[in-house]
């Protein structure tokens, strides 16, 4: 099933096509063909794109071609082709969310993600599938279908960033830019097997990225390899006064510690992370990869974040409620959907957005609204908002003691597409390990370490505020000695 | 069940959403099951515990109070639905 195909163009990482460019091995626009005519012939089987932007791709890649044969572009990751969340707006080009209601929406407007790569010289392929509005854990919930995993299309990539996670998976595109509210870049990477980082709340720029749950939402990489991540993270990072929760704080070059020497690391697993509803099969791939870090001079202790156990509970009132809040916006009047024949303005509103949104999006603006409104905002809203607190407190606590946390991402691998669409509560649980992440608002790596059942198992690495160095460093140097992120599903291999 | 038909209703009416009768059920149920799973929350003692609203504890900011935008009504009325005269049109409100 597994095969490391190190020749083929579409496993390689970012950095050595890069170097394959610079060193004169391939063009731009060759490169760029090779990954449109992989995405015709094997995007089908796996529905990971909404929009192919071929004429704009092949337009930018003789831009580029020209531009680094003539000494202007030196950025490392000139020429190298990505693709995009369908959540980050793109002047002139679908932006859909996954979504009926902007299923005609072309932005008037860049993200500020985007506008860093175009001047970085990177070559957008294309805009990918999503779960509605980064709302679902599996993909199933888009209007334009569900996703297919590449390691067995039976099953689902993981979402709500999942056509990303198909892609990069399936070398449709060697790196993908998501976002992460509970988990939406780190759970599609751990079942598709690539490498991730959702980095701390307010370290890359929002502006753009249509938003979920403000105070959760962050943009995140998906890519081949910890090193690619550096290389991303470090282009799209920083304090951007169009987004004024973006955070104010230095963006270190992620590519210099990447192989600072991991002897004294240490190492925290939370002990909560390991209870009952996690497989079997996981825990001792989980375990095995942990095992390697101490050969690399890593010490292990057990930590406690007795609080995480609330975070499936506290999510689902926070993210409901400030998703309520965000998706007022859409009321058939200004962009997006709008019903036909409209009685009047109270059924333009009503109708446009029942008809536009899907159902896992209506289930939670109905939750949100309830959780904020008159008589039960206490209840629910402030009560989640301070075990929020309590959640953050363990995570202060346990880096007081440890340089890094590490754990699944997930309970089990991939499940089967249908198995859990009618079931949302089977869903959330699902989320347990990547939700107090997310509440604390703290960084995380998943990087793939092992495969059960043929399927992918990811390790979640956690750290400090704003130490993504770290996480990136610690994840480059597992890499360095092992090769889970160079295994590619043979369905898909050859150019 | 957490929550009643008659609430759900309510609180699809305050989100502008026109919940067909037949969905109604269906809808209670769900989200009775979610109110369910939240309800965790309550057996835990917060007392004196600050609400936290944004993981770093960060304020909003202030920035000089000048026009940085430029208008751009034609550019944003391209994509609405319903336009006439550089208005966006609604059904009557007025009768």
């Amino acid at each position: 099933m597994t095969v490391a195909t190190q020749g083929d163009l579409s496993t390689l990482t970012s950095k050595e096509l890069h170097h394959k460019i610079v060193n004169g091995d391939i063009s731009v626009m060759e490169l760029v063909e090779i990954f449109l005519q992989r995405i015709e012939k094997y995007d089908p089987q796996l529905n990971a794109y909404i929009t192919v932007v071929q004429d704009q791709a092949r337009t930018q890649a003789i831009a580029i071609d020209n531009k680094i044969r003539s000494g202007e572009l030196n950025h490392p990751l000139a020429g190298v082709p990505y693709a995009l969340k369908d959540l980050f707006c793109t002047k002139g080009i679908l932006t859909s969310c996954g979504s009926k209601m902007l299923s005609n929406f072309i932005s008037p407007y860049d993200a500020t993600v985007y506008d860093k790569l175009n001047h970085a010289g990177a070559v957008l392929l294309g805009k990918v599938n999503m779960d509605e509005f980064a709302m679902g854990s599996s993909n199933e919930n888009s209007f334009y279908g569900a996703v297919a995993n590449p390691w067995d299309i039976t099953r689902v990539p993981g979402g709500s960033s999942g056509g990303s996670a198909a892609a990069v998976a399936a070398g449709l595109a060697p790196y993908s830019l998501g976002s992460d509210t509970g988990g939406s870049v780190r759970q599609p990477a751990s079942y598709c097997g690539i490498s991730s980082i959702k980095p701390t709340y307010g370290r890359i720029s929002r502006y753009g990225m249509t938003a979920f749950a403000s105070s959760l939402d962050q943009c995140g990489v998906m890519a081949r390899s910890a090193e690619d991540m550096a290389l991303v993270l470090h282009a799209i990072s920083g304090f951007d006064g169009k987004d004024s929760t973006s955070a104010m704080m230095p963006v270190p070059d992620y590519s210099e510690t990447l192989n600072d020497s991991l002897a004294g690391l240490r190492i925290g697993i939370p002990k909560e992370f390991f209870a009952e509803g996690l497989d079997a099969d996981v825990a001792k791939v989980i375990h095995e990869a942990v095992q390697k870090f101490t050969q690399l001079g890593a010490t292990v202790k057990e930590v406690s974040l007795p609080n995480s156990h609330l975070s499936v509970a506290a999510y689902y009132v926070i993210a409901p409620a400030e998703a309520s809040a965000n998706l007022a916006r859409f009321d058939g009047v200004r962009f997006g959907y709008s019903c036909n024949d409209p009685k009047n303005l109270q059924d333009l509103y009503e109708r446009s957005r029942w008809e536009g949104f899907g159902d896992e999006v209506k289930r939670r603006i109905v939750i949100g609204t309830y959780a904020l409104s008159s008589g039960y905002y206490d209840a629910y809203y402030l009560k989640a908002q301070k075990i929020r607190r309590l959640i953050k407190n363990d995570f202060v606590a346990a880096f007081n003691e440890v340089d890094v946390l590490m754990g699944p991402v997930t309970p089990t691998t991939a499940y089967k597409i249908g198995e859990k669409s009618d079931d949302p509560i089977a869903m959330y649980l699902g989320d347990i390990y990547t939700l107090p992440i997310s509440l604390a608002g703290v960084p995380a790596v998943s990087i793939p370490v092992g495969f059960s059942d043929n399927l992918p198992v990811g390790l979640q690495i956690i750290g400090d505020y704003f130490n993504e160095a770290k996480l990136l460093n610690v994840a480059h140097q597992y890499q360095q000695v092992t090769d889970w992120h160079r295994q590619s599903p043979s369905q898909f291999s050859g150019v | 069940m957490s929550i009643r038909q008659a609430e759900v209703v309510k609180v699809a009416h305050l989100a502008r959403l026109a919940i067909p009768e037949e969905r109604l059920e269906g809808y209670t149920h769900t989200i009775s099951d979610i109110l369910d799973l939240v309800a965790l929350m309550n057996a835990v003692n917060t007392d004196g515990v600050l609400p936290l609203s944004n993981p770093l504890d960060a304020v909003q900011l202030l920035r000089e109070d000048v026009v940085t935008e430029t208008n751009q009504r034609e550019l944003y009325q391209s994509i609405a639905p319903r336009v006439e005269d550089g208005l966006y049109l609604v059904p009557k409100v007025i009768e």
